[in-house]
């Protein structure tokens, strides 16, 4: 990257220099500004040379204070660049746009992908547990959620108060995470994570669960099974964050959360619809979709807000946001265009709900693996999560009989743990360099076996959390709403609303 | 004055509509209705789930004419809204008592 910024235009090598100047001239007059107070200590001035390598360092998304360091590794007092603690607006830029868009991705992009997969009289329950969720998540995100993930402090959980309440998360860049994406964007850029995984395990459980015993095991769930999970896999210090953390103890990689994600709300999902029991009428009465328009558009909005997701994992627009860009475009297609071919093989016809659920079969797939795997590999992976899953919701749902009504589990469990474990058999050293700093030796031998590690601590933490939640929440408020309402439809039962009113 | 109630399939409103203007119809009612006679549904699948659908987009046509138009009336909505095959449409004929203009408060044949 270096060399081909040296082989730039002249124009452009002429700008450059007189930015150099300006530079030169800005210090030079700072240096003189401070001449006026000798009792202050002075401050030591870094060099042309430490100011341009800690300004490339931007370029490469490095660290920006390496040239300050002297030959023990230490900064000596004082000494800094203009960019050595600030962020730096390309990387920035993208970070909050990759945020608004995993925000698309729940609203209202899963909230309509879903909302068109129920019944008329339960559209607005979805939509609004969708929305609770999103602001629910949120204040305890505020309250100590952020601080618990993403704080340093064991392997299993962070700080309960370092960033309680957000203190101290402000524009500057928390290098645990990143040298320039501000440490405020970067928290909020989780935050939408931490609200789309519990709006997924909605889709098992729609049209059934009474709203408030929805908030009740949201809330629990976050607690017991999201932020120890997303510190155990992100967390600077996580007992499964194999790439960052050189003493994890299981050294799995999980690029934008197959197991974080994807497969804690999965598994959590088909235990909570196997404790609900199925829907009133289930099996004897007709639950088509009410509108497959409203999937479709949906499904699209998912996809695009997944960039969002897969190429923002990056933490910065660098080359390995721009390869997962391409990996999740390609797994995603190919999925898609799988699943669809599958069903026009052996039902006769492709249907829309065969792109959609493929498109998102792919993207599920995809999203551990994206920014560690090339073309090649999100082919492959394109091909088993049109084919797997598919499998998953048209015959393993039908031999068990279980009412997973939006296909959670068929979709995001069955997918995100084959994209967890696909990822340890298809990543590269090639397309991510940050594999080779603590996982070289692993990396295309035994990543797989640590993949199957952090698969089987997900799948428990997901099954006995969900459980105990479950369990205690019926208890003490119940989880169902009256037959009587439930035939009735949650949108008038539960909000006093109605999604239609045509005439 | 009879009534002439015809069901039929919903693309083929365009042409019914042509052919009843053809022969002097000056007007009627068309209402979206569903149902099922000897064609029954058809299957619709949801992934694994497979819905039956028993009753069928159709459209409903209500004709009010005079006596002596009802045979030219009929014969227009057959040829036109024929396909053929099974489930296009049937069509029922009643007696009416009385038609009311309510702009001009005119009865019987010259309201219609």
């Amino acid at each position: 990257m270096k060399r081909t910024d040296f082989e730039r235009p002249v124009a452009k090598r002429v700008l450059l220099r007189g930015g150099l100047v300006a530079l030169l001239m800005g210090a030079a007059s700072l240096s003189w500004a401070a001449d006026p107070a000798p009792a202050a200590p002075k401050k030591p001035e870094p060099t042309l040379e430490q100011r341009i390598a800690s300004l490339e360092a931007y370029v490469t998304n490095g660290d920006p204070t390496a040239p300050l360091k002297d030959k023990d590794g230490k900064i000596p007092d004082g000494l800094a660049t203009p960019t050595s603690a600030t962020a730096g607006p390309g990387h920035n830029g993208w970070m909050m746009t990759s945020s608004a868009l995993v925000l698309f991705m729940t609203l209202p992009g899963l909230a309509l992908f879903y909302g068109g997969l129920v019944r008329k009289k339960n559209v607005l329950s979805v939509l609004a547990q969708c929305l609770g969720i999103a602001g629910l998540v949120t204040i305890l995100w505020w309250l100590c959620g952020y601080s618990m993930v993403f704080a340093s402090g064991n392997s299993i959980l962070g700080s309960l108060t370092k960033f309680a309440f957000l203190k101290g998360v402000d524009s500057a860049p928390n290098t645990d995470y990143s040298f320039w994406v501000s440490h405020n964007v970067f928290s909020m850029y989780q935050l939408m994570f931490a609200i789309i995984t519990p709006a997924l395990i909605v889709g098992a459980i729609a049209e059934r669960m009474k709203f408030g015993a929805i908030v009740a095991f949201v809330t629990a769930w976050m607690f017991i099974v999201y932020f120890p999970l997303a510190h155990m896999v992100w967390g600077i210090d996580g007992l499964m964050n194999g790439v960052w953390n050189a003493k994890a103890a299981i050294k799995a990689i999980d690029f934008a959360g197959g197991t974080v994600v994807h497969m804690s709300s999965g598994w959590s999902a088909l235990i909570l619809c196997l404790i609900l029991g199925p829907r009133v009428g289930f099996g004897k009465e007709k639950m088509p979709p009410h509108s497959m328009v409203l999937c479709m558009v949906g499904t699209g909005m998912l996809w695009v807000g997944w960039y969002g997701f897969n190429a923002g994992s990056a933490v910065a627009a660098d080359g390995i946001a721009a390869n997962a860009f391409m990996t999740t475009t390609l797994a995603t297609a190919v999925a898609s265009f799988t699943w669809a071919a599958a069903e026009w093989i052996l039902k006769g016809t492709p249907s829309v709900l065969g792109y959609c659920s493929g498109a998102v079969a792919g993207l599920v797939v995809v999203t551990p693996a994206c920014g560690f795997i090339n073309p090649s590999g999100s082919i492959i992976i394109g091909l088993f999560a049109g084919l797997v899953p598919f499998f998953a919701c048209y015959k393993l749902k039908n031999w068990l009989g279980y009412d997973d009504a939006l296909d959670t589990f068929g979709v995001h469990a069955v997918g995100g743990t084959l994209g967890a474990f696909l990822t340890g058999v298809l990543a590269t050293l090639d397309v991510n360099a940050n594999l080779a700093t603590n996982l070289k030796d692993i990396v295309g031998h035994t990543l797989w076996l640590e993949q199957l590690k952090a698969i089987g601590l997900t799948l428990v933490l997901a099954v006995v959390g969900t459980t105990i939640i479950a369990y205690t929440i019926k208890a003490v408020m119940g989880l169902r709403p009256a037959p009587d309402q439930e035939r009735e439809g949650l949108d008038i039962t539960d909000h006093g609303e109605e999604g239609y009113n045509l005439i | 004055m009879k009534k002439i109630e015809a069901i039929i399939k919903p693309f083929k409103l365009e042409e019914v509509k042509s052919a009843l203007a053809e022969v002097g119809v000056e007007g009627m009612t068309v209402t979206e209705a569903k149902g099922f006679g000897r064609q029954k549904g058809h299957t619709e699948i949801y992934r694994g789930s497979e819905y039956t659908v028993d009753f069928l987009p159709k459209l409903k046509l209500d004709i009010v004419v005079g006596d002596d138009m009802v045979e030219t009336a009929i014969n227009a909505i057959v040829k036109s809204a024929k396909t053929g095959k099974i489930g296009d449409g049937k069509i029922f004929v009643t007696n009416v008592e009385e038609a009311v203009r309510i702009r001009t408060d005119e009865r019987g044949g010259k309201a219609v």
